[in-house]
């Protein structure tokens, strides 16, 4: 049925519709309505889960990290400041390959205060050995928690989900959302058995041990090796969404890209405005097209380099910054880039910090400037009188 | 058609609630919608805006509107304080809810529709916690000035929002403004 739900509310009613068991709650500028809106699930009886507010966000992680290890599905939910304070025990979740699933409202970092968006928070935890996926609408809110339940706790993977939304542009705006039947998402999400590693009395063993250096290199190899291999359960899973519910994402959203000479590459909601650039760039008969990724860890490096290998000119949008070294996503596709036999012209932009607007108008001028700066190559004939050369 | 509007008002007076009411009316009749408040703090009474864009097809945007073409004026006092026109398209619409003249400059580039909302609400008895609760009305005024929704369209969507009697004398409300609004 279609509703008009914020980001929000769509990420609440996947967390109804995943039948999440024990959801652990810790209010932060512009996530609270998440957890606000499972509270008032759970106090109507809609949801049968168990629903525990703690005093901060490490202790809402640590509630997530006991109950997953009792083999509960969890959900919690944060943004900016909040995902900082529970990063010991965001990494103990990962490392203890328990598939909780949290959505992180993307928020800026202060100081200076902001609550606006930006995705620092998040990035700053991509080498935390989580799954993060960036949505670009609401309705992706919706559908990949769900689909992020099926990916953490496929038995090839167990490794916990983040799914980024931006904050107000998703988490405080309203838009249509297909919420689909609860039965139909049970068939596609059955409840959580398949847990090999819970606490179970009547087989003790323990978790988290200290483990020598004999063994702990091994561990981190299977850690690792989880995440790649959570490529292939990653796109199993959309095909099954596709076939039940008619959407589809995969790794990447190409927009345009078929037969592109410049992209814009971008993550998170601000690309449907560079979507709106490239259809008026097409229009004035520029092969313009966007790449969204959507999902950044692991990181599609292949499919990325499959499709940027007839392309002239790349923007990359970083709306993050890492002070010293720039923009996150830049420095990432640069790498990825290196060992394909051919790479791109690519010019980095650091926009939209602490919620500054991107405009359709901005997405525009980007394209026209990574052009110019791509024909006139690396190097610039300075003040050269062409009309002397008659050309 | 990709109709912006921005919704000037009170914090408490309910001009987010309108603008996704506004959205959930033009959704329900096959069009697509989007709804935001400000981002920002926002205190009760202070003056606050919200916005809505809707169109036939679906689109991408995200952006904040800048230049909508629509502008809905849910108190007259925010006329001394805000320049409600600011971005307004030219040819663009606005509505207020006034029982008074309305400033010359808002007449002349503007196709300037007024609607007593305060009075409707003040019959109808559309209060909360001592607030006249104007949005109702003024989404009536809108669908008048500009054919976005249906006026059926509007009252099934409050109706929809608030069950019983509550929602009926809101959609009364909005039908009663729609017949009431005038264009200057």
């Amino acid at each position: 049925m279609i509703q008009v739900l914020t980001g929000n509310h769509s990420a609440a009613y996947a967390a109804l519709l995943s039948d999440v068991e024990v959801v652990s709650a810790y209010p932060i500028t512009p996530q609270t309505q998440i957890v606000e809106k499972i509270a008032e699930f759970v106090e109507t009886g809609k949801l049968k889960a168990k629903y525990v507010r703690v005093e901060s966000e490490h202790s809402a992680m640590a509630v997530c990290v006991g109950a997953s290890s009792a083999g509960a599905r969890t959900f919690t939910a944060t943004s900016s400041h909040g995902l900082l304070h529970m990063s010991e025990m965001v990494y103990w979740a990962s490392a203890a390959r328990l598939p909780i699933v949290m959505p992180v409202v993307c928020r800026t970092l202060g100081p200076p205060w902001n609550i606006w968006n930006e995705h620092t928070d998040m990035l700053l935890l991509r080498d935390f050995g989580w799954i993060q996926f960036f949505a670009e609408s609401n309705q992706e809110v919706l559908d990949t928690i769900i689909q992020a339940y099926r990916i953490a706790e496929d038995e090839r993977v167990l490794i916990p989900v983040m799914v980024g939304l931006d904050a107000f542009t998703l988490s405080h705006t309203s838009e249509p959302v297909d919420v689909p039947e609860i039965e139909s998402v049970r068939k596609f999400l059955p409840p959580r058995t398949n847990a090999p590693y819970v606490f179970d009395p009547s087989n003790p063993f323990t978790f988290g041990n200290l483990a020598y250096p004999s063994h702990h290199m091994e561990i981190k190899y299977m850690h690792h090796k989880a995440v790649e291999d959570a490529r292939k359960v990653i796109l199993e899973v959309d095909d099954e969404w596709n076939k039940i519910f008619c959407r589809k994402y995969g790794f990447l959203d190409k927009f345009m890209c078929e037969d592109a000479k410049v992209i814009i590459l971008t993550i998170g909601s601000s690309a449907g405005d560079a979507k709106e650039a490239a259809k008026v760039l097409r229009k004035a008969g520029i092969a313009a097209g966007v790449l969204r990724i959507r999902v950044i860890n692991p990181f599609p490096s292949k499919e990325l380099s499959n499709i940027l290998s007839n392309v002239e000119a790349v923007a990359v949008v970083d709306r993050n910054l890492s002070p010293g070294n720039g923009g996150i996503l830049l420095e990432k596709i640069k790498s990825s880039l290196y060992s394909s036999k051919y790479r791109p012209f690519i010019k980095g932009y650091l926009a939209g910090l602490g919620g500054r607007d991107i405009t359709v108008k901005d997405y525009i001028k980007i394209f026209e400037k990574t052009l110019e700066a791509y024909k006139k190559g690396e190097t610039e004939w300075f003040n050269l009188n062409l009309e002397m050369t008659g050309s | 058609m990709l109709y912006e509007i921005r919704f000037h008002g009170r914090g408490g007076q309910g001009a987010v609630t309108a603008a996704e009411l506004l959205v959930k009316a033009a959704v329900c009749e096959g069009k697509w919608g989007q709804s935001f408040p400000f981002f920002g703090a926002e205190r009760r009474g202070a003056p606050v805006t919200a916005f809505a864009r809707i169109s036939e097809e679906k689109h991408f945007l995200h952006s904040p509107i800048t230049e909508p073409n629509i502008v809905v004026v849910l108190d007259r006092k925010i006329l001394d304080i805000v320049d409600v026109k600011s971005g307004l398209k030219e040819n663009g619409t606005l509505v207020i809810n006034s029982s008074k003249n309305i400033p010359k400059e808002l007449l002349q580039n503007f196709r300037t529709y007024v609607v007593d909302a305060t009075k409707i609400a003040v019959s109808l008895e559309l209060s909360f916690t001592g607030w006249v609760i104007v949005n109702t009305a003024m989404l009536g005024a809108i669908v008048k000035a500009v054919p976005i929704v249906t006026p059926e369209g509007i009252m099934n969507a409050i109706r929809n929002n608030w069950a019983g009697k509550v929602g009926e004398l809101n959609a009364e409300a909005a039908k009663r403004a729609y017949e009431e609004a005038t264009i200057l």
